[in-house]
């Protein structure tokens, strides 16, 4: 009899503790590893908060997130990039439960290319034409240990193209040149840049803008233009699939309840869409000026007030 | 002749490393050669497990729920009411804990069911002070004036260096999570004594839960239980009971009938027999586990914040990614030093013995928390005079914000950049001849070997050290992998590991050797080991990638880094424990030191070294796993990706289970081995 009380008891108990994450009804904002997303989490929060919503900031990770956002552990996922993160978004909307809340006011663009150090020493000259690099002598400038001899692309993680980018090199015919090295993070990238930049040498890699090399120089390669269907994931050819990038969106995402629940929070959300500038002062403050995510935020509030104001409205 | 290779080892390695060689150059490499490559028969299983995941969590016995939003009933599956209720609970007792040291009033919002009093009501956080003396004087309660300082300077430099509040929170997770893996872990243990059908259900969990890498359950945990502090308290859960459980087991297990006996003689109950008799007596074991459940959490940090928990590890993801490795270094102390501070306290509670017959009055029994409660009301109002003397917002008295303490990043961030100037270049000469000759020729062999190659030489190994049984085991494991899609990066995966463990091994041989010399360098360099067991090991991945590139080498010298240090302890205790008679009986009969080191210790201490070994081959495969974040080809980059895939959670989960079978089985073949040679040499 007893354990039969003390059964029931432990249920009962769970589920009043199951009250908890609802009782609060609290707005949950992922926050990743990088300044600019976590201080326009910070951002988001704060506006929600003068709006009257609780709001906690939950550390996720960049694609799983979507997940969440779907099943509704979160209620946003508010910096998603299309090259990097349209497959998981749109994976988690096909599911159902996750809604576009709109993008941002500015044009991303992700794409291989290379630290401007690269160009001012000439290791490959005609470069930031594509056509530079079927000169065998240039694509030796890049070579690694590991490469066997040929020049090496450093792209983001496999799982944020797929084969795009060596099928580009086939496509372009310059494969025997050049080869695709695959980096397991965006930290690999950085920690890639900083090394070359400290040995001189050369280096091609994925890069994205707006980002925080924008300000230490960074020149994204010409490849042939992009046209839809090009790439062969696309219905393309061999012929095809030298194309470039597309110039790309950054999205906002929401539970599909997030409208109801907290209605001027997301009048405010998918009306709020922030452009280029706003953004590199975000990473700004915190990069350059040593500011807290927080403070960061709080400044960045205080200098776009009348903008923020419209949005709520 | 057959006499001789039935009793020599070396021949029957030989013979069979001779078939190796024949099989690995005759067969030809053609896809449709079932002798070099198996056909991928069990490829549906990641589908399957993931649909098993999804109808658990979106189909099956569902339960119709109010949603107060849709104002309808909505379909949920029992099973995820369940995994939820968990959540809730786990986050109620983690936020609890983090309100009493870090304020707040979230927890009162659960009892008054309004959803803002969280906003009303407001708990403040304890003063610095406060906690640091509070921490001083649990420890002076706990032991002594030792554990008191070392308690209140632990505490004293995570608040100065401004990484007070990430301390906490990661502080309040691991109260929470450290209790629960030392009470599941006992419990477990105790039904897994009791009941020999429940011991060997519970071996093959452990042993995969153990080697399972973090990053392949991440997405089910997220899934199940949704993200946030306590989706990381359950991950941490995962993989911090197994260790509690087995050695509650083989605590109890130890303990002589006699025992026993005399407990029944007194007239126990069963319940006191076990509480008041057998656990008391099995205490050394249960401590070790209590000191490995508290390492494993700490552990867990950096990983548990890709799936929410706040805290130190997603300061440390955030400082990486903008490469302040000092930063990181910095907050990866504080991690060290919460671990080492939580580890010495739980021994001290532990062995204090209770007095039974001490006649105390009040103020005796309660002079510590009396103390406590003085200072406390000192740190109030010393912290309410700072309001007066600081301006400008931050009260330095009451709590130092992060990055805004002292810092010693400038510090290890020119370091960092001396070590590269010095010697970047001799490292770069050597990494790109490690590369050209040994790495690309050693991957490109492993890739070469036919399957039937392979099996011949893990099954020929099982059968030459453990017979039929051990043979058939570690091939069945393999073969689980050899039938999937997945088989070529298997094998990038084992070549990186057999790489890195080789070193490491060599590594921690030569240094515990080195250091078992005497008692000094003993402590010293099990204090070494301690740290580097719970410094977070994605600090490596920054500074190595300055030095060797995105490179093979990368990833093998931060593997090597983070899995020497089990060879390097297991070496040092095992070496410690020869009895020194041992060692006046050899200096009697006229030997070196290095002959006595080679052939007395080192035969002796064989077996808990290989049990090192074992552990190596853990900590490097889960390391190996790590560096897909520097980039790799093999499984791990797969495990790594999966997170964003469709069927992501099954995929990672079953490759996960392929390194956990690679683990198990050279798991398998060391501890038969190391078994072997304990009963030849008499110990046990």
């Amino acid at each position: 009899m007893l354990k039969i009380i003390t059964k029931v008891a432990v249920l009962l108990s769970l589920f009043v503790f199951s009250g908890v994450a609802k009782a609060a009804d609290t707005i949950r904002i992922p926050v990743l590893n990088w300044s600019s997303q976590i201080v326009m989490a910070n951002v988001l929060g704060q506006v929600f908060e003068e709006q009257g919503y609780s709001v906690e900031y939950v550390p996720a990770e960049s694609a799983s997130r979507y997940e969440a956002v779907r099943i509704g552990d979160l209620h946003i996922a508010h910096e998603t990039w299309e090259s990097t993160m349209a497959l998981p978004f749109y994976e988690a909307m096909d599911k159902g439960g996750l809604i576009d809340a709109g993008s941002h006011n500015l044009i991303t663009f992700e794409e291989m290319g290379i630290p401007n150090w690269v160009i001012d020493e000439g290791l490959c000259p005609g470069l930031p034409s594509w056509e530079a690099l079927k000169s065998p002598e240039c694509a030796a400038n890049f070579a690694t240990a590991d490469s066997d001899g040929k020049g090496r692309w450093l792209e983001g993680p496999v799982e944020w193209h797929g084969d795009v980018m060596p099928n580009r090199l086939k496509g372009l015919g310059i494969d025997d040149l050049w080869t695709v090295k695959f980096a397991g993070s965006a930290d690999a990238l950085w920690a890639e840049l900083k090394a070359a930049k400290a040995e001189g040498r050369g280096t091609v890699i994925f890069n994205w803008s707006p980002n925080f090399t924008d300000a230490a120089g960074f020149t994204f390669i010409d490849f042939p233009p992009y046209f839809e269907g090009c790439r062969i994931e696309n219905g393309g050819t061999v012929e095809t699939t030298g194309c470039g990038s597309p110039k790309g969106w950054l999205k906002k995402a929401a539970h599909i309840k997030f409208p109801i629940t907290h209605p001027a929070a997301y009048k405010f959300y998918t009306k709020a869409a922030f452009t280029a500038p706003m953004i590199g002062l975000m990473a700004d403050f915190v990069d350059s000026q040593g500011m807290t995510h927080a403070e960061a935020a709080s400044a960045f509030i205080a200098e776009y007030r009348d903008t923020l104001d419209l949005w709520k409205n | 002749m057959i006499n001789k290779v039935n009793q020599s080892r070396p021949i029957q390695f030989g013979i069979l490393f001779f078939v190796f060689l024949i099989t690995y150059f005759i067969i030809p490499h053609s896809e449709n050669n079932y002798l070099w490559r198996l056909p991928p028969l069990l490829k549906a299983i990641p589908n399957l497990i993931q649909s098993l995941l999804d109808n658990l969590m979106f189909e099956w016995f569902t339960i119709p729920v109010w949603d107060p939003v849709w104002q309808e009933y909505e379909d949920k599956t029992l099973f995820r009411q369940i995994t939820r209720s968990i959540s809730s609970s786990v986050l109620f007792l983690i936020i609890f804990v983090r309100e009493i040291i870090l304020g707040g009033a979230k927890t009162l919002a659960v009892f008054t069911s309004d959803a803002l009093s969280a906003n009303k009501y407001y708990w403040p956080a304890l003063p610095w002070t406060t906690v640091v003396a509070g921490a001083a004087i649990l420890g002076y309660q706990l032991q002594g004036i030792r554990l008191a300082l070392l308690a209140g300077l632990g505490f004293f430099y995570v608040s100065v260096f401004g990484q007070w509040e990430p301390s906490m929170q990661t502080l309040s997770f691991i109260l929470i999570s450290a209790p629960v893996c030392f009470i599941l872990g006992l419990s477990l243990g105790i039904w897994g004594f009791l009941s020999k059908n429940v011991e060997a259900a519970l071996q093959p969990i452990l042993n995969v839960a153990q080697t399972l890498p973090h990053f392949s359950y991440l997405v089910p945990v997220l899934v199940m239980f949704g993200i946030g502090d306590h989706a990381g308290a359950i991950a941490t859960i995962i993989f911090a009971t197994p260790p509690m459980v087995r050695l509650t087991i083989l605590g109890l297990k130890k303990i002589s009938p006699d025992v026993v006996d005399s407990g029944l003689m007194s007239g126990c109950s069963k319940f006191q027999l076990m509480f008041r008799v057998l656990i008391p007596t099995a205490r050394r074991d249960i401590l070790i586990g209590v000191n490995q459940v508290i390492m494993q959490c700490l552990a867990m940090t950096v990983i548990a914040s890709f799936i929410g928990a706040r805290g130190l590890g997603f300061n440390l993801k955030v400082a990486l990614n903008n490469l302040k490795i000092g930063h990181a270094a910095e907050i990866g102390i504080c991690v060290v030093i919460i671990a080492v501070i939580l580890d010495k306290m739980s021994l001290a509670w532990a062995n204090k013995q209770k007095d039974y017959f001490a006649n105390l009055n009040f103020y005796q029994r309660n002079k510590s928390f009396l103390i406590f409660l003085i200072v406390a009301i000192l740190g109030i109002i010393v912290a309410y005079i700072g309001t007066f003397y600081f301006k400008g917002g931050i009260n330095y008295f009451y709590f130092v914000p992060f990055a805004k303490g002292l810092s010693i990043s400038p510090f290890l961030d020119a370091g960092v950049d001396w070590i590269w100037e010095t010697f970047f270049y001799t490292l770069n000469s050597f990494n790109i001849f490690l590369l050209t000759n040994v790495l690309v020729p050693m991957k490109n062999s492993y890739l070469g070997m036919p399957v039937i190659s392979t099996f011949i030489l893990v099954m020929g190994a099982g059968y030459i050290i453990g017979g039929i049984r051990s043979s058939i085991i570690v091939g069945s494991l393999i073969l689980f992998i050899a039938l999937s899609e997945y088989w070529d990066r298997a094998l990038i995966t084992a070549y990186m590991a057999t790489f890195a463990v080789l070193a490491s091994a060599i590594i921690g041989l030569v240094v515990g050797s080195i250091c078992a010399q005497n008692k000094f360098l003993t402590n010293f360099g099990l204090m070494i080991c301690d740290f580097f067991q719970t410094f977070p090991s994605f600090i490596y991945l920054i500074p190595v990638i300055l030095l060797f590139g995105i490179t093979d080498t990368s990833v093998m010298i931060a593997a090597i880094s983070y899995a020497t240090v089990p060879a390097t302890r297991y070496t040092i205790e095992g070496l410690r424990s020869v009895p020194s008679e041992l060692h006046d009986a050899g200096s009697m009969s006229g030997v070196s030191r290095f002959q006595r080191w080679t052939n007395i210790e080192l035969p002796l201490a064989f077996p808990h070294i290989m049990l090192g070994v074992n552990q190596t081959v853990i900590f490097t495969l889960m390391m190996v796993v790590i560096g897909a974040l520097i980039g790799t080809e093999d499984l791990g980059q797969l495990i790594m990706g999966a997170i964003s895939r469709k069927n992501g959670a099954g995929l990672g989960l079953t490759l996960g289970i392929f390194v956990s079978f690679m683990c198990l089985a050279v798991d398998n073949l060391i501890r038969t081995w190391a078994d072997e040679r304990k009963k030849l040499l008499g110990i046990e």
